[in-house]
């Protein structure tokens, strides 16, 4: 008869368990910070050599400049102030696909030459490359296109990352309609995967990102 | 009346019995995902908010810059480079990124990325400075860290 005292205290009361479970989490999801390693992606040009000539002439035509002085302010092509940085993402996109006068001659890793991309763009975009670019005044082909953003020393971050993010949105619209996807389904290509390399690579391949960050000028303008 | 008064008898509470065991799944997850802090950041970092972003795929071969006012008053308003847990001056650039890339197998060595965290109110001025020191330090590859823009702005 004593026995049956005994089994009410033989379970160990668990009613507490989630509260502490409940601290423990609270603590961690207060201490703890995700971490992100998302940016926008820059390569440098090599090391400058010291008995190199400064500057390589480039056709002016070939050249997208975007000037930022001191006051935040953008001035594209030497002669047009632009207020809103969202203007830039097409313009670039127009200056990247001109193809003013596109050549046989093969360059970069791929060799591709700009007739051949031109060749290896779907029907769409080669009707709007016919109907509204091909200006003499502007880029030869993609594969010479270069856009050059120059700040000044007075300039802030805060632009140049937006200008920078405009630069990143027009290559990838290219890149991501030369295939068939979006600018945002390109940006997510995985490059682990065989299969969405070979993706990226066939919308990267003789449209090459030519993002120059010009030496700024010493006097704030 | 009788009749409802019996099955009301019947216990109404929901079992709590499993609720422990849905909470530590979630500490779980937590402790699992997220990553401690190594570095104590000393300079104020609002980083601007971008929208095409590229995730970084070795994680290994990333070290962190980071550009800012520092958070200790005594130390002025101008804008300084931190690199790991200390201040770092422009000319010392190259000999932190030599022992970065020394802590790296021979064959990743080029492959290093510098990861770049700055304030929103820093000037380009000391941005360029440290892209040209990068440059002499050979590792070209960088990335602007910035969080994902909302699609609401």
């Amino acid at each position: 008869m004593a026995r049956s005292k005994d089994k009410g205290g033989s379970e160990v009361n668990a009613g507490s368990m989630a509260d502490i479970a409940f601290l423990l989490l609270i603590f961690f999801l207060v201490t703890t910070q995700i971490a992100t390693n998302k940016g926008l992606t820059l390569l440098l040009p090599p090391k400058q050599e010291e008995d190199e000539p400064l500057e390589v002439k480039q056709q002016q035509r070939n050249i997208f400049k975007i000037l930022v002085n001191s006051q935040d302010k953008i001035l594209i092509e030497d002669d047009q102030v632009i207020d809103d940085v969202s203007e830039i993402r097409s313009m670039v996109y127009d200056f990247v696909l001109n193809f003013g006068s596109p050549g046989d001659v093969k360059k970069g890793a791929a060799k591709v030459s700009d007739r051949e991309t031109y060749a290896s763009l779907p029907p769409a975009m080669r009707s709007y490359v016919n109907s509204n670019l091909g200006s003499s005044e502007s880029s030869d082909g993609p594969s010479s296109a270069i856009v050059s953003l120059k700040a000044d020393r007075g300039s802030s971050y805060e632009i140049f990352i937006q200008i920078l993010d405009e630069l990143n949105a027009a290559y990838n619209r290219i890149y991501g309609e030369r295939v068939g996807l979006t600018d945002e389904e390109f940006r997510k290509l995985k490059r682990s995967d065989p299969r969405q390399k070979a993706l990226y690579d066939e919308a990267r391949s003789g449209i090459p990102k030519a993002i120059s960050i010009a030496e700024p000028s010493k006097v704030g303008g | 009346m009788s009749k409802f008064k019996k099955k009301s008898e019947s216990t109404q509470d929901i079992p709590t019995a499993a609720l422990p065991d849905i909470i530590f799944m979630l500490l779980f997850f937590f402790m699992v995902t997220t990553v401690l802090r190594e570095t104590e950041v000393l300079v104020e970092q609002r980083i601007p908010r971008a929208e095409q972003l590229v995730k970084l795929e070795k994680k290994k071969l990333v070290t962190y810059l980071y550009i800012g006012k520092p958070k200790d008053e005594a130390l002025g308003i101008e804008p300084l480079i931190q690199a790991n847990d200390a201040f770092v001056s422009i000319d010392g650039i190259v000999q932190w990124v030599n022992v970065e890339k020394d802590k790296l197998s021979e064959v990743e060595r080029d492959q290093i990325t510098i990861s770049m965290k700055v304030d929103e109110e820093t000037k380009m001025g000391i941005i360029v400075d440290v892209q040209t020191e990068l440059r002499n330090a050979n590792a070209r590859k960088i990335i602007y860290a910035a969080p994902t823009k909302s699609n609401d702005n």
